[in-house]
Parts: C-alpha cells; sequence; structure tokens
C-alpha cells in the first residue's frame, strides 16, 4: 500500500508577488487604473497637463529678457513671453515710486522682518524675542525716515512708564488696577510734556535721521506687506478681545461686540477702504488730515480683526465646556484661566481658521488699487499705460501671482506644520 | 450653645466697586457705555461740524433725480433719463445677477473639484489639490482682471467671423459666438401659447413632487422603492414635449448673426459680467471644494464601515449615511462663501461692470456730491443680504444640530 499522505515538512519559500500588484506597474494599477472611471479620469487629466505644458513651457522657456519694449519682443518672436517688462520694471514691482538711491531701506526692512518673525514661528530661538519688540519701530523708521528721536521715544516712554508701574507696584502700593492709572497717568503726561523738548535735545547732541519718504511714495510689495503684516499683527490681539467681548456675560459690552462684527463682516473692504480715504474726513475734527496709508492699514486691521474674531469665538465654542468649570473650580480668575486654560487650546484648534484670515488679509491688500493706491495689481495697470508695454498681461500677472502665492503657500504650510506640531492626540 | 456668628457685614466703599466682583461687572459695564457713547457723539459732532463747513446737509432727494449716465447692462428699463435711485436698483440687480450666476456655478465646481480630490486616483487628486492651491493662494482681484485680459485678448472680434473662410468659426452649430465684446447666446422666443407651455410644465414639476412624495410614503409603508427618479424625470419631460409639438412648436430660438461689425440677436453677455462672474466662480469654488473635502472626511470612518457592515452598496452608503451627516457641517460654511462671492462682487469696478457700487457708489456720489448718504445706502444694501444670510445659517445650525447638553 502506498502511503498517500503527504506533511511537508520544509515551509516553502514565499513566491514573489504578483508583477501586477509591486513596483511601479503596481502602483500604476492602484492609484491610477483601478476601474474604467479612474482610467478615463487619468487619461484625461494626463492629457490636460500635457496640452497645458505643451503650451506653457516654450512660451516661458524662450522667453526675451533683454528688449527694450513689447513691440521688440514681438519683432524676434510673438509666442514667446515678453519678460522684459519684468527686467526694465522690477525695481517699481517691489519697491512703487520710493527714491531709487534709498532701496536699501525697504530691502532691509524686509530682511528685518524674516529675522524678527523667527523668534515667533519657532519657539527654538524665543531668546532672541526682543527683537522682534523693536523691530515696529525700526521698521517705521527704516521705511518712513526722519529722526531716529521721534520714533525711539516712544519705546524710551514706554519702558518708562512699565519701570514705573513695576516700581509702585513693588515698594508703595498694593492695588494693581490704581498703579495701573497712575503709570498711565506718568506716561501720558510724558509724551505730553516730555517727550517733544526731549526729542529736541536729543537731535541736537546727536544728529541721527534717514531723508523722510512720504507715504504716497510706498508702492509695490512693499505696500502689500506694509498693510499686510501690520494688519495681521494687530487683528490678532484686537480678534482676541473682539471674540471674547462677545462670550463675555457683560450684556453691554457683548452688544458692542456683536455690533462691531457683524457690521463689519456684512459689508465688503472695499466700502470701508473707500470710507477710509472719502469718508474718514467727516468723522475728524475740522482740518485733521491723517496718513492715506495709516488709515488703510486701519481699516484693513479692524476688518480682518472680525474675522478673527468669528474664528476664534469657534474655537472657544469647540471647547468642553467642562474645562471653563475645572478652570473656575481651581479658583483661578477669568484672566487667569483665559490665559492658562481656554485660550491656548481654543487658539490651537483655530489655527486652520486664523492662518486662513491672515492669508485673506494679505490677498485683501491688492484692493487698495482701487482706491488708487499703487499696490502690484495697481502698478500692473500703471506700467501698461506705458507706450513701450502697453498691451503686456500674462508676464505681469504671472509674476505677480506667483508672489501672491509664495507668500500665502508659506503661511498655509507653516499652519499644516504648527497642526502637526501642536497636535497631543492620535 | 451659641449662635454662628455672621461675618461682620462689609460697609460699601468706594473702591469696592473695582475691586468686589459683586459690582465690577455693573461698574465695568458703565465705564465701557459712557466711553462708548462718548465716542459715538464725538464722531456725530464732528460730522455735524464738517457738513456745515461744506455748506451740505443730510438729504435723500437726489434718488429722485435724474441720472443722467446711462448703464449698459441692465435687467429692468432704464434709460439716462431716469433717477438715481432707479440707477441704483439697476446696479442691486446687476450684483445679485453675478451672485447668483456665480454660486450656482462655484457650488457645482466646487462640489466637483472637493470630491475628485478626495479621489483614490493619484494624479487626479494631484491636479484638484494645484486647482485648489492656485485659486485660494492669489489674490481675487488679480483672477478678475486675468480673466477679463483672456476674454478680451484672446478672442477673436465680430470682424473675423466674417468672410467665406472666417478665422473664427461660431461654436455648438453655429450657435455661440465668443468674441472680444462678449459672448453671444441663441435667446429663446415665446411665440403665442408658450404660456400654456410653462404652464403645463409648471403642473408637470408639481406632479413630479407629488408623486415622489407618495414614493416615499409607500416605501415607508411596504418597503419597496419605485423607480423614483426616472418616473418622476417622465413626469417633468413627456406632457411638455408632446404639447410643445402638438401646438406647432411655440418657442423657437432666436440665433445670433453677425450684421456690420457686430453680432445682432441672442443674448450678449459682455465680457466684463463674464469675467467677473467666471472669476468669483472659480475662486470660490476652490474654498468650496474644502469646505466639501473637511466636510466629507470630518464624518467618521466608523460610519461608512457600519453602513457596509449593514450590507449596503457604495453608492447608498454615499447618499443615505454620509452626504446627510457631512451636510451638516458643509452648508453653513458654504453659505457664508455664497455671501463673501457677494460682498466680492463689490470689485466689479475693476472691470468697469455696473453693479451696485458703480452705480450708487460710483457714478451717482461723484455725480451728486452726496459721500454719506451714498456710502450709507451702499453699507444698508450689503449689511441686509448678509444679515438675512447669516439669520438663515443661524436659523440652519439650530434646526439641524445635534443637541450635545
Amino acid at each position: 500500500m502506498t502511503k498517500i499522505a503527504f506533511v511537508r515538512k520544509k515551509e516553502i519559500p514565499p513566491s514573489a508577488p504578483p508583477i501586477t500588484e509591486v513596483g511601479l506597474i503596481g502602483w500604476l494599477r492602484q492609484n491610477l487604473f483601478s476601474s474604467w472611471l479612474n482610467s478615463i479620469l487619468t487619461v484625461l487629466s494626463v492629457y490636460f497637463i500635457v496640452i497645458i505644458l505643451w503650451d506653457f513651457i516654450p512660451w516661458a522657456y524662450g522667453g526675451h529678457w533683454n528688449t527694450k519694449s513689447l513691440r521688440e519682443c514681438l519683432d524676434l518672436d510673438p509666442d514667446v513671453a515678453c519678460f522684459s517688462v519684468l527686467t526694465a520694471r522690477w525695481k517699481q514691482l517691489l519697491f512703487g515710486l520710493y527714491p531709487a538711491e534709498e532701496y536699501w531701506r525697504p530691502t532691509l526692512t524686509f530682511i528685518f522682518l524674516l529675522l524678527a518673525i523667527v523668534p515667533i514661528l519657532f519657539p527654538k530661538f524665543f531668546r532672541f524675542f526682543w527683537f522682534s519688540i523693536i523691530y515696529p519701530g525700526l521698521a517705521v523708521w527704516l521705511l518712513w525716515g526722519g529722526s531716529f528721536w521721534s520714533i525711539s521715544i516712544v519705546y524710551i516712554g514706554l519702558t518708562l512708564g512699565a519701570l514705573f508701574f513695576l516700581t509702585l507696584i513693588r515698594r508703595y502700593l498694593k492695588n494693581y488696577m490704581i498703579a495701573a492709572i497712575l503709570a498711565f497717568l506718568f506716561t501720558a503726561v510724558f509724551f505730553l510734556f516730555i517727550s517733544n523738548p526731549l526729542v529736541g535735545l536729543l537731535n541736537a547732541i546727536l544728529p541721527f535721521s534717514l531723508p523722510f519718504v512720504e507715504s504716497l511714495k510706498m508702492g509695490g510689495f512693499t505696500l502689500s506687506l506694509i498693510v499686510g503684516v501690520t494688519g495681521i499683527v494687530a487683528s490678532f490681539p484686537i480678534g482676541i478681545l473682539l471674540a471674547l467681548g462677545r462670550q463675555s456675560n457683560l450684556p453691554v459690552i457683548k452688544m458692542i461686540c456683536v455690533g462691531f462684527i457683524e457690521f463689519i463682516r456684512g459689508v465688503p473692504l472695499i466700502t470701508l477702504l473707500f470710507v477710509a480715504s472719502v469718508l474718514l474726513n467727516y468723522f475728524l475734527p475740522p482740518g485733521t488730515n491723517f496718513d492715506i496709508v495709516l488709515r488703510v492699514v486701519i481699516m484693513v486691521t479692524l476688518f480682518s480683526a472680525a474675522y478673527m474674531a468669528e474664528v476664534i469665538r469657534g474655537g472657544l465654542a469647540g471647547l468642553p465646556l467642562g474645562q471653563h468649570e475645572a478652570s473656575a473650580s481651581l479658583g483661578l480668575t477669568y484672566w487667569q484661566s483665559q490665559q492658562l486654560i481656554i485660550m491656548p487650546q481654543a487658539l490651537k484648534i483655530s489655527i486652520p481658521g486664523i492662518v486662513n484670515t491672515f492669508i485673506g488679509l494679505f490677498k485683501d491688500t491688492t484692493l487698495v488699487s482701487i482706491i488708487s493706491l499703487r499696490d502690484p495689481v495697481g502698478l500692473a495697470s500703471t506700467i501698461r499705460a506705458d507706450q513701450k508695454w502697453n498691451g503686456i498681461y500674462w508676464e505681469l500677472y504671472v509674476a505677480i501671482g506667483l508672489m501672491f502665492f509664495i507668500f500665502c503657500w508659506g503661511m498655509s504650510q507653516y499652519s499644516q506644520y504648527l497642526e502637526r506640531k501642536l497636535k497631543t492626540d492620535k | 450653645m451659641s449662635s454662628p456668628t455672621l461675618p461682620p457685614s462689609e460697609s460699601f466703599k468706594f473702591s469696592m466697586l473695582l475691586s468686589d466682583t459683586r459690582y465690577r461687572g455693573m461698574s465695568l459695564q458703565v465705564i465701557t457705555f459712557i466711553i462708548f457713547m462718548a465716542i459715538f457723539f464725538w464722531l456725530v459732532d464732528n460730522t455735524i461740524k464738517n457738513l456745515a463747513l461744506l455748506d451740505k446737509d443730510v438729504s435723500f432727494n437726489f434718488l429722485w433725480l435724474r441720472a443722467g449716465y446711462d448703464i449698459n447692462q441692465r435687467l429692468i428699463p432704464y434709460t439716462s433719463d431716469s433717477t438715481h435711485g432707479m440707477a441704483a436698483l439697476v446696479g442691486i440687480l446687476n450684483t445679485l445677477l453675478v451672485a447668483f450666476v456665480g454660486c450656482i456655478i462655484a457650488t457645482v465646481l466646487g462640489l466637483f473639484v472637493g470630491i475628485l480630490r478626495l479621489s483614490k486616483n493619484w494624479i487626479v487628486a494631484k491636479l484638484m489639490s494645484a486647482y485648489i492651491e492656485g485659486f485660494r493662494n492669489v489674490p481675487v482681484l488679480l483672477w478678475i482682471v486675468m480673466v477679463f485680459a483672456l476674454l478680451t485678448e484672446f478672442t477673436p472680434a465680430p470682424r473675423a467671423f466674417k468672410g467665406a473662410e472666417p478665422e473664427a468659426t461660431m461654436l455648438f452649430f453655429e450657435s455661440v459666438a465668443i468674441t472680444n465684446r462678449g459672448t453671444y447666446f441663441p435667446a429663446p422666443v415665446l411665440a403665442e401659447g408658450a404660456y400654456w407651455l410653462l404652464l403645463c410644465f409648471g403642473i408637470s414639476v408639481v406632479a413630479a413632487i407629488y408623486f415622489i412624495r407618495y414614493a416615499n410614503k409607500q416605501k415607508k409603508v411596504t418597503g419597496k422603492s419605485l423607480p423614483t427618479f426616472w418616473i418622476s424625470v417622465a413626469v417633468i419631460i413627456f406632457p411638455t414635449l408632446i404639447l410643445f409639438f402638438a401646438m406647432g412648436q411655440p418657442v423657437s430660438l432666436e440665433y445670433p448673426y453677425l450684421k456690420g461689425f457686430n453680432f445682432k440677436d441672442g443674448i450678449h453677455l459682455r465680457n466684463s459680467f463674464l469675467a467677473l462672474t467666471l472669476a468669483l466662480a472659480f475662486y470660490t469654488s476652490a474654498f468650496i471644494a474644502e469646505i466639501v473635502r473637511a466636510g466629507i472626511m470630518a464624518v467618521s470612518k466608523g460610519q461608512s464601515e457600519a453602513a457596509a457592515s449593514l450590507g449596503l452598496r457604495p453608492n447608498k452608503i454615499m447618499s443615505l449615511i454620509i452626504l446627510p451627516q457631512a451636510l451638516r457641517i458643509i452648508v453653513p460654511p458654504l453659505i457664508s462663501n455664497y455671501l463673501n462671492l457677494t460682498k466680492n462682487s463689490s470689485l466689479a469696478i475693476a472691470v468697469g461692470y455696473m453693479d451696485v457700487r458703480g452705480t450708487l457708489g460710483g457714478i451717482t456720489l461723484n455725480q451728486t456730491g452726496r459721500e454719506l448718504e451714498s456710502m450709507l445706502l451702499l453699507m444698508g444694501f450689503y449689511l441686509a443680504v448678509s444679515l438675512l444670510i447669516s439669520s438663515f445659517i443661524n436659523y440652519f445650525n439650530r434646526s439641524f444640530q445635534i443637541v450635545v447638553r
């Protein structure tokens, strides 16, 4: 009798997976051709990408960079880009009408900006935070010029006020509120009566100033960055206060905050900018006339503060009620619990929304072209009005769009990095 | 036994207004209110003084004066002899037209892109995310002027359609002409009896709705589902179609044709309108796509797994389980994006489209010099639209929110 029972003693070595499941073919099958619908979509997408690149690459790659006018470009080869307009006008796109011999000032301001945001973005470098604090004054001085002392007196005054407050608290007074009021009065007196003579004195001893540049000369990306960065920095704290005000249980404060937020969110930014440029003179004492860039910055700040408030309110609403109750049961005061318990969590939830608001604000800086300030989009039409470049569109638009894209995309990438970093749950 | 003594009641001190929590809230509010009213009256006082200096008053009578300017696109009868109020109304309708058409296109595109962005197909997903990032990260104003440049610079002039061998041809069986002066579509012309057709169509739609209700009721009672979709489509289409031919085709299309150097007849969509609407729709669709994607992803995976384990097929899982839950998340931000589109339509001035900002806040304002009144009316209009929409969002949220505690 033959033995038919068979028991394998040795394990068979695993056979290689079918060639259709691994490697390039496997990836293609899984990702591009998994069903007939997917295959059609893939073919359509590839076709679409190919026809776009087929036109774009020769157009961009063969572009002229060194002609004198659009006419010359068209004579050479009408089918390729004429980037010469960028070669000829890039300074204007970056700096607007800023005096040419002073270009180093906006450039330096921009470099300092990058340095100043590093300690804020990456906690590793937080010890350089002092630079971020002096940066705003430095930037104002570099961009607008004037006496160094008239800017630094603001810092001096505020520092003296803070020192006064601390001394009062340490030595003489227990009550914070009264100390704060006294310190405020002290600072006010300093700015009203002492600062002007002091600036004059300092100017006489050590004249240290830059040529003054007026606001209407600002333009191009310098202007976008001035409005955008100031708006971002200022709208964030205002937004937090508005959001807290809206959540507050004090009816008057709540009503004011709700009214403000709903009004600002209800009208287009362009009407607000229009108010800033035309109507603001009605609302201020007769004869007042203050800087147009400052007016625009204030309006843009208020506008995005209202949106910021709503985003942060969403974050606050997303927190479980238990967090409020737990912090209250620990005996924390309102501001302590906001600072230690509520805000850190609420802000973390609302990071994507906050950054979206920042991006929106930065993009909205282009609207100032409609009240005839010279931002990049406004400059594009100024450049086209020149006989030499009349009729040029894409080269300018692509360049401007690319600049905005880099900034905005960078911001959104940073927000995703921050979200991943702060993620505490899986 | 000694009775528990109460702590000695503190007599009221002035400093307690700031330090005692019982009074602090109140005093804070009073201070805020006083400051707020002070600022308010200061602004009003300044305005009154400034108006007096300029010898102006506040009056809305200019709305009934002759406007004296033309508006190239109007949905209601308007000539330069009409009043400023009429001009404002024409502008408002133009704004609403852009907003309405833009929202529809943006929703369709956004849904499409948002769902494809979640596709397992690598290249499609990447292409869609390039679309989203491209539109979201470049200012809408730039998109508007770019689309406008595309429409005016890269389309043939009407005279290119002329001659025996024209350089450009009309699309879709000689019915649509895309030119640098705008796009011309065939226009429907209603002959006698067309109203019967409309009536018939209306009755069919009502009948279809009643049928769907009946089918749903049947499904709940008996568990059998009827082929609702096809039957209702048939109910809507066939009676009208039969009547259309029975009455000798009372609705016809009027095709645009070339006369001289321009097209005549048909519906003329100006480039300014097209550029504004399309650019706003593309831009907003990128945001809607992200909302749709986030909404679908927010429905937890357990839901679709549970549905699959009940034996539902993938398309049923999508329509019965995922979408109803995702919609709750999608709808409020979707509507606020519609609102954003409406507000962004005020950028019409960049391409010369006459919306309410261009008529009331533009030419009327400049001609009459009534900045304060015009801006008040303009803001009032936008505020009214946005409050209407946000109250709708609140209503939606209240009725569809999951109740927590």
